[in-house]
């Protein structure tokens, strides 16, 4: 009787926590894995900030701000985002154009609208969640797979932010806004047959670009140094070769949390933004990269089952771009730090210091979750 | 359905993105596991090879520069040591204002205007946090001064660092050299790595020649670094263990030299220009070993200005000049013992045999005149009177009757022609001339050798040229009747206070071929010469036995049949003084060899400085010790 009423009560706790978290339109198990890399996240950073306490504070507060800003887009419906999409991106797209007539400044490149000293964020972010809402949005009353006029306004869509971003120049945004927005189209179920002539025309305009475009020299440098990183061992290559040793003298146990001489005596650059994936491998090793990773494919796929579970276009659309957009995030940073991939400035998800694209990935797992407590459930 | 219209699908859009769904994890599957391969290759394949790298980023080896032997003179009396001296250090890196600090430096007097441009380029030739000198060796006044305003001098600081300290200041600075900075040339003769942290390196003397042994072995400190090179205690809880090798001080190194005849010989060639060289000719040991005028070696050490450096080698004194052993000068009389020598060994001369000096010699047949240095007529003298007072007129004579080839290839075994082998460089060999020699020199076939040639030979003049090393050796192997040792100032070594370990001195082949008579009979003649000849002034109330032989070497030649007088000739033009002269005669301790030059008269000039060397090493000093220890 007693152990009856004992488990009676915890399932009464689960369920409280079940009403809470379906009152917020959240999902726990999602919410759990998200907790976790932030956590892990906070670790990391102390350490590799050189124990700054201050940059730990600094990324709960916009820890703080992405949640508030989750649990706002959570309880928004689809048909909200809906309406939302083209404002939005038409929104980001002058945003974007008034940085690129009088942006700040910073670290070369102009990215930031600074709104007081205070508040900077780039409008580039926008665009990550406007692009694959704008083409969700535009896909979804049409018949699918897309025919080749809606193809090539999609192109156009998509293609109009990636370049201003890729002028400003921020490789690594434009890349994540051109991947998010070719995800939707992907999953829109575009035949293989178009996807392998666009495959192959991109590689030519690669070459073309190559050849005739006005890349940065930083950009044409990053793309040679990543074919030889020893040709400019103190210049470009630099970045990856540090990052190498980081990340191979770590071991499979790693050096311990703080103990990493590669990240503790300067010798990483930008250790707590895109390298601090190197940070982790030579502090924690490969089981601690293992572990980082599982929790992230543990994310990625609650965040595709979510998806999957949404029954209208524009919901399944917009929520598996959101999750597989977090994984080339994953991919393409982790794969930089590891030599897999040129060095592109994308930061580690949910791990990287500063920015706003904690924010942004916070408000698109918001979006999805919203997504996912709003779908019609059938025979309802 | 007919046409081209479509119609939304609900039922195959869900399938197709199933499938998309189904495939897209597929392939993050796929490129998670080619991540977590590229991972596992960095960091278990090649784990150790990354390891070495970053071990290699993060520790720099430092140098700590060895401390230098020091050296001792045959008593264990300090010569040369180390001494920490204060110096001014800039990091520019912490130095807020640069040119500001610059000024006030100025302003405090501890920088003038003249070296700030050399300052600035010094500070900013460096990286940005390595400790700059930029004032060497400051004053007790000028420590207190910086002190007093330290304040103001952020990025600036006093350090000591060891530089070479000379307590005898010029004293013998020719024997033992100086250090200064490595040069460019330097760089090439030294292995470059073990003299990483060192600043200093021997220059001449026993600094340069027992360079190898004075400079020790640099140790070396492993620090921790981050990436812009800067030394860190530690990075956050990262300690590593750091290795340190400390460094093996030089080898201290003790020379023959006493302390006490070096500073007699320093003493009596004050205000001259000359040398004086004292051997032990039982080992071939230098006793002393001087050269005037002198220069202070601290100067070297602390860096001259190239004003300063041009005023010391254009000085017309030329005191950079090691006179003993790189001063080349005719012989004057001291020949005369070996001439007769010569003559006696090829019996060419009867020694009991009188020649009559009328103050004049001719070469049969010509009606060139060569007189007698002080224009004396000695009247019928016997070879051990010639030697003694010096009588020209045999000995050109003697010279003519044995020809220049006997006279050269006698004299070489002693030594003339040839150096020492002196354990320091830069000894020159001076010239013993054969008609060989002289045809080989002069190319022009009027250039033979003249019998007058040989004639001056006798007396020491023409193209003969001895150092004052070479004939204090010389005088040696006259005092042990044809042994010799090569010359040397280093005896022995030892490591910090520990055993000393002696040098075994270096016999050179003897003289062979010559008489005990014969050899009896020179050194009569040399210590005539003492008695009653040309330095019996000298010679007067010794305390023991010594022999010697004046010399007067012409620095010019006079025009046939003038005469000598040392009023009317200009200072510079002035002969040179010589003297040599070992004691005691029955178990020679001491040979000395004394160069003034433009001297005058060998017996008045140098002999007198002679017998001080000899009085202050048989019979203990006489000349008040300055700046230090005693014996």
């Amino acid at each position: 009787m007693r152990e009856e009423l004992q488990g009676g009560a915890a399932r009464r706790t689960l369920s409280a926590t079940a009403r809470l978290l379906a009152a917020l339109k959240l999902d726990g198990a999602l919410l759990v894995g998200l907790g976790l890399v932030c956590c892990f996240a906070l670790f990391v950073q102390f350490s590799a900030s050189g124990q700054s306490l201050q940059a730990v504070l600094r990324t709960l507060m916009r820890l703080a701000l992405g949640v508030v800003v989750m649990l706002m887009l959570a309880r928004s419906t689809p048909n909200f985002l809906k309406s939302l999409a083209p404002w939005l991106y038409a929104g980001g797209i002058v945003l974007l154009l008034v940085v690129f007539v009088l942006g700040h400044v910073g670290k070369g490149a102009q990215r930031w609208l600074a709104f007081g000293p205070l508040l900077r964020f780039q409008p580039s972010e926008i665009m990550k969640l406007a692009v694959p809402m704008l083409a969700a949005w535009f896909m979804h009353e049409r018949p699918l797979p897309p025919d080749w006029r809606t193809l090539l306004i999609l192109a156009g869509m998509i293609l109009l932010p990636a370049v201003l971003v890729a002028a400003q120049p921020d490789l690594g945004t434009a890349l994540l806004i051109l991947a998010s927005g070719a995800l939707v189209v992907l999953m829109a179920g575009v035949s293989l047959r178009i996807v392998a002539a666009l495959g192959m025309s991109a590689v030519a305009a690669a070459f073309i670009g190559w050849r005739f475009l006005h890349l940065h020299e930083y950009q044409r440098q990053r793309v040679l140094t990543f074919l030889n990183p020893q040709s400019d061992p103190l210049g470009s290559g630099y970045h990856i070769i540090q990052s190498q040793i980081a990340i191979g003298s770590g071991g499979l146990f790693g050096k311990g949390w703080m103990n990493g001489s590669q990240a503790q005596l300067d010798f990483l650059p930008e250790r707590s933004t895109d390298f601090i994936f190197a940070v982790i491998g030579e502090e924690f090793g490969l089981l601690g990269v293992i572990v980082l990773l599982g929790l992230y494919l543990f994310i990625v796929t609650r965040a595709v089952y979510l998806a999957s579970q949404t029954n209208d276009t524009f919901s399944r659309l917009l929520a598996s771009s959101i999750a597989l957009t977090f994984f080339v995030y994953i991919f393409i940073n982790a794969g930089m730090a590891c030599g897999l991939l040129p060095v592109v400035g994308v930061p580690l998800p949910l791990v990287s210091y500063g920015g706003s694209s904690m924010v942004t990935l916070l408000a698109g797992f918001g979006i999805l979750m919203g997504l996912y407590s709003h779908r019609k459930l059938v025979g309802t | 359905m007919p046409g081209r219209v479509r119609i939304k699908d609900h039922w195959n859009e869900q399938r197709i993105f199933i499938g998309r769904t189904f495939a897209a994890m597929v392939i993050i599957a796929l490129l998670t596991v080619m991540l977590i391969g590229k991972l596992a290759y960095l960091q278990i394949v090649r784990h150790e090879y990354y390891v070495g790298l970053s071990q290699g980023n993060r520790v720099r080896l430092e140098p700590i520069p060895a401390n230098r032997g020091l050296i001792l003179d045959r008593n264990g009396q300090i010569l040369v040591d180390n001494e920490p001296a204060y110096q001014l250090e800039l990091v520019r890196d912490q130095v807020p204002d640069l040119e500001g600090t610059l000024q006030r430096l100025i302003r405090i007097g501890l920088l003038t205007p003249d070296d700030l441009d050399q300052t600035r380029r010094t500070i900013m030739s460096r990286r940005k946090f390595d400790r700059v000198p930029i004032r060497l060796r400051l004053t007790d006044e000028e420590i207190g001064r910086f002190a007093v305003h330290r304040f103001e001098f952020q990025g600036v600081d006093l350090q000591t660092r060891q530089t070479r300290h000379y307590p005898y200041g010029e004293l013998g600075v020719h024997a033992l050299g100086y250090v200064a900075a490595i040069s460019a040339d330097d760089l090439e003769k030294i292995d470059v790595a073990s003299y990483a942290g060192t600043t200093l390196i021997g220059k001449l003397g026993v600094e340069a020649a027992y360079e190898y042994a004075l400079h020790g072995r640099n140790g070396s400190q492993e620090v921790l670094v981050n990436a812009e090179g800067r030394a860190v205690d530690q990075q956050g809880a990262y300690r590593p263990d750091l290795h340190l090798i400390p460094a093996t001080a030089g080898q201290n190194l003790i020379l023959s030299i006493d302390l006490a005849t070096q500073q007699a010989a320093e003493a009596a060639l004050i205000d001259k220009r000359g040398a004086v060289v004292a051997l032990d000719p039982g080992n071939g040991d230098v006793i002393a070993l001087a050269s005037r005028p002198g220069f202070d070696p601290a100067l070297f050490a602390r860096g001259l200005s190239r004003d300063e450096y041009a005023k010391l080698s254009d000085d017309e004194d030329k005191p950079l000049l090691n006179r003993a052993l790189r001063g080349a000068y005719p012989s004057g009389s001291t020949i005369k013992p070996v001439i007769a020598l010569a003559g006696l060994t090829d019996h060419m001369v009867d020694p009991e045999r009188l020649e009559y000096c009328n103050g004049v010699f001719h070469l049969p047949g010509s009606s060139h005149e060569f007189h007698e240095a002080k224009h004396e007529k000695h009247g019928p003298i016997n070879l051990v009177d010639a030697i003694a007072k010096s009588c020209d007129v045999y000995f050109y004579g003697l010279a003519a009757k044995l020809g220049i080839d006997r006279i050269s290839s006698f004299m070489a075994p002693f030594g003339y022609g040839q150096v020492t082998g002196i354990d320091i460089g830069g000894e020159k060999p001076g010239i013993l001339p054969s008609t060989e020699w002289k045809r080989k020199t002069f190319k022009k076939p009027q250039d033979v050798w003249f019998p007058g040639d040989t004639v001056n030979l006798g007396v020491g003049q023409g193209y003969l040229l001895v150092t004052p090393l070479q004939l204090a050796h010389i005088a040696g192997v006259l005092s042990e009747r044809g042994k010799s040792f090569q010359p040397r100032l280093v005896t022995a070594w030892r490591i910090g206070d520990g055993d000393s370990k002696s040098i075994a001195p270096m016999p050179q082949p003897s003289v062979e071929g010559i008489s005990d008579a014969d050899w009896n009979l020179v050194i009569r003649g040399m210590v005539g010469a003492m008695t009653y000849g040309t330095a019996a002034a000298i010679g007067k109330g010794t305390a023991y036995t010594m022999a010697g032989k004046t010399g007067t070497a012409q620095v010019f030649s006079l025009a046939p049949n003038a005469r000598y007088n040392a009023k009317d000739v200009a200072e510079r033009l002035r002969d040179h003084s010589w003297f040599i002269a070992f004691a005691p005669v029955e178990a020679p301790r001491i040979a000395v060899c004394v160069l003034v030059e433009n001297g005058g008269f060998g017996a008045s000039v140098a002999a007198p400085i002679a017998r001080k060397v000899i009085d202050a090493y048989l019979i203990g000093k006489t000349t008040p010790a300055t700046g230090g220890g005693t014996t």
